[in-house]
């Protein structure tokens, strides 16, 4: 059960943002897209959750034309976590999370097997503690996990996040960065874009990087990585050294 | 946080729909005092229910819960409470659809053209707005296509006024375009009432749709919901259901902004769960505004829109205010 992506080129207004960019994915794993402001991160992203149609190339889930696919049949298989989510009313914490639960619901409630999987949810992205408080007074630490937690609902074979951890401190960050590594763990395929690199190298076994809607390099993130590529696609000079706790990135400055 | 049980709702809400159903049977110019259901044919008061008030009492509660679910599907598609059939124009584009009819002479060839009329012009108002929300999902679009939506229709009934041939039909359509349920026939009842169920049905089926929308668009797309079909489902239902309430007693506004702004709370604020509470509400306050039409002392009994704006006007203010004070 494979996530897999060839050739896709996306035009947005005048601006080709993806030039026919190739990778696969496999469970089991975390994949970090990283790449610096405009470089199609999310653009790819949306891709390859099959939400936006690429003018050219073939996201397959499986096997099967993602495109072709029933929306549904697609959610109960692949969560997404947008950029900048919404929402919308003041519904409660629980509610929320089950909202994950809609590409299996009939439409009436929450069966015996949708309340288990919310449970689940909320136990593992640690909400519990405010289950039943209104979502809009949490503040933006705590919704990001509730919204993770909705997406975990699902049961999804594939958790694809856009920027997960930003405007996470630095403690919540490990946590999310931790949570991945388990998703992973338990056999589920784990697609983030990321900026901070530092984060990237440690939470990722695999890093592509995306310069100008092109794969630049990819491959595990120790590999993928370095003083090399971090001056061609990002413009900048750095190195990476293994430090007691797994490698670090240090930004010496503009290259 | 305050969300009462569902089926307690629910309950209450028909409890207090039958009241006012009965007590708009009874009440009027002429009282039709209780004993006189228990032998019923011999009073002559009898036909004054049966010809009157029970046409007027069925309509009230089918325009209500048009105008409920109407305004409550709206408020979660929009993600905005302040969405309504009248303030974003659909209302006053049934208007204008149904007044070209009465201007044109059209009314007259056959009973049901003037529904249509109502219905096409309501479906083409949401089919602009949604189709807009489609490019843009900002709240801000949204309203300011209603705005234009109620200037171009109003301008529209405007013209038909203008150019109207004889007194006689303005007079016709002015009386036609302040909203009220009084004198309405059982046909004409019988007419709208298809539609108005129809419509509501299709709005209810929107549920999981609209609770999904919460997420917001690419929310509610990455959860496998369908936002072309929701559009295409919403702009039919509030196209039946206001056009044909709309068609049959005129503009009655503010009813689809006040039922789910009341009700949100006790259902946890989700937008699916509103839609039937919604609904009833939509009819017992609609049900209410007419028997206090109908007993204000006034030389010329007050009309139902009229009695809704001035209600509605200030309702609508508080809201605003309230959200202003959220926001600062």
């Amino acid at each position: 059960m494979s996530l897999s992506a060839a050739t896709i080129h996306v035009r947005l207004g005048d601006k080709q943002v993806l030039r026919g960019v190739t990778a696969a994915f496999a469970r089991g794993s975390v994949t970090a897209i990283v790449g610096p402001n405009g470089a199609g991160k999310s653009t790819l992203l949306t891709v390859l959750a099959g939400l936006r149609k690429p003018d050219q190339g073939v996201v397959q889930l499986g096997g099967a034309d993602m495109q072709a696919m029933a929306p549904r049949a697609r959610a109960q298989r692949l969560a997404f976590l947008p950029q900048i989510p919404e929402i919308a009313w003041a519904v409660e914490v629980r509610t929320l999370v089950a909202l994950g639960r809609t590409p299996f619901s009939g439409g009436r409630g929450l069966s015996a097997e949708d309340e288990v999987a919310v449970d689940k949810a909320i136990a593992t992205a640690n909400v519990g503690a405010f289950a039943h408080r209104n979502v809009l007074t949490l503040s933006g630490g705590e919704r990001a996990r509730v919204l993770l937690a909705r997406a975990l609902a699902g049961e999804p074979e594939w958790l694809l996040a856009d920027e997960p951890l930003t405007g996470l401190d630095p403690g919540h960050q490990l946590d999310a960065a931790d949570l991945m590594r388990r998703l992973a763990f338990e056999g589920r395929g784990v697609i983030v874009t990321l900026h901070d690199l530092h984060m990237a190298l440690r939470v990722a076994d695999r890093v592509i990087v995306l310069a100008d809607g092109l794969v630049s390099a990819e491959g595990p993130a120790r590999e993928a990585l370095t003083p090399a590529i971090l001056a061609s696609a990002y413009g900048i000079k750095g190195r990476i050294w293994d430090g007691e706790q797994g490698p670090v990135i240090e930004v010496l400055g503009r290259g | 946080m305050t969300t009462m049980r569902r089926p307690a709702l629910l309950a209450g809400l028909i409890t207090l729909v039958v009241l006012l159903s009965f007590a708009s049977l009874c009440a009027g110019k002429a009282w039709v005092p209780f004993d006189i259901w228990f032998n019923p044919g011999s009073d002559p008061r009898w036909a004054i229910i049966f010809q009157l008030r029970i046409p007027r009492t069925i309509l009230g509660i089918a325009v209500g819960m048009a105008l409920g679910a109407a305004g409550a599907a709206l408020q979660g598609y929009t993600r905005n409470p302040l969405a309504d059939p009248a303030v974003f124009g659909v209302s006053s584009m049934a208007s204008f659809g149904a007044v070209m009819t009465l201007y044109l002479g059209l009314g007259a060839a056959a009973p049901w053209v003037l529904p249509l009329g109502g219905m096409l012009g309501a479906g083409i108002g949401v089919a602009i707005l949604l189709g807009l929300s489609g490019a843009t999902s900002s709240v801000l679009t949204f309203i300011l296509a209603g705005v234009i939506l109620n200037s171009v229709a109003s301008a529209g009934v405007a013209l038909a006024l203008n150019l109207a041939p004889t007194p006689w039909a303005v007079n016709e359509i002015i009386n036609w375009l302040m909203g009220s349920l009084a004198d309405r026939s059982a046909g004409e009842v019988q007419l709208a009432l298809p539609f108005i169920v129809g419509g509501c049905l299709l709005l209810f089926t929107t549920t999981k749709a609209l609770d999904a929308l919460t997420l917001g668009e690419t929310g509610a797309r990455s959860l496998g919901i369908s936002l072309g079909r929701l559009r295409l489902i919403l702009a039919i239902g509030t196209g039946l259901a206001v056009g044909a309430s709309v068609a049959v007693t005129g503009m009655i506004g503010f009813v689809g902004l006040m039922a789910p702004h009341l009700l949100r709370p006790l259902v946890g604020a989700k937008p699916g769960a509103l839609l039937i509470p919604s609904a009833i509400a939509g009819a017992a306050i609609v049900l209410a505004g007419d028997i206090a039409a109908r007993l204000i002392p006034t030389p010329v009994e007050l009309k139902l829109g009229v009695a809704m704006a001035a209600l509605g006007g200030p309702f609508f203010f508080a809201m605003l205010l309230n959200m202003r004070r959220k926001m600062a």
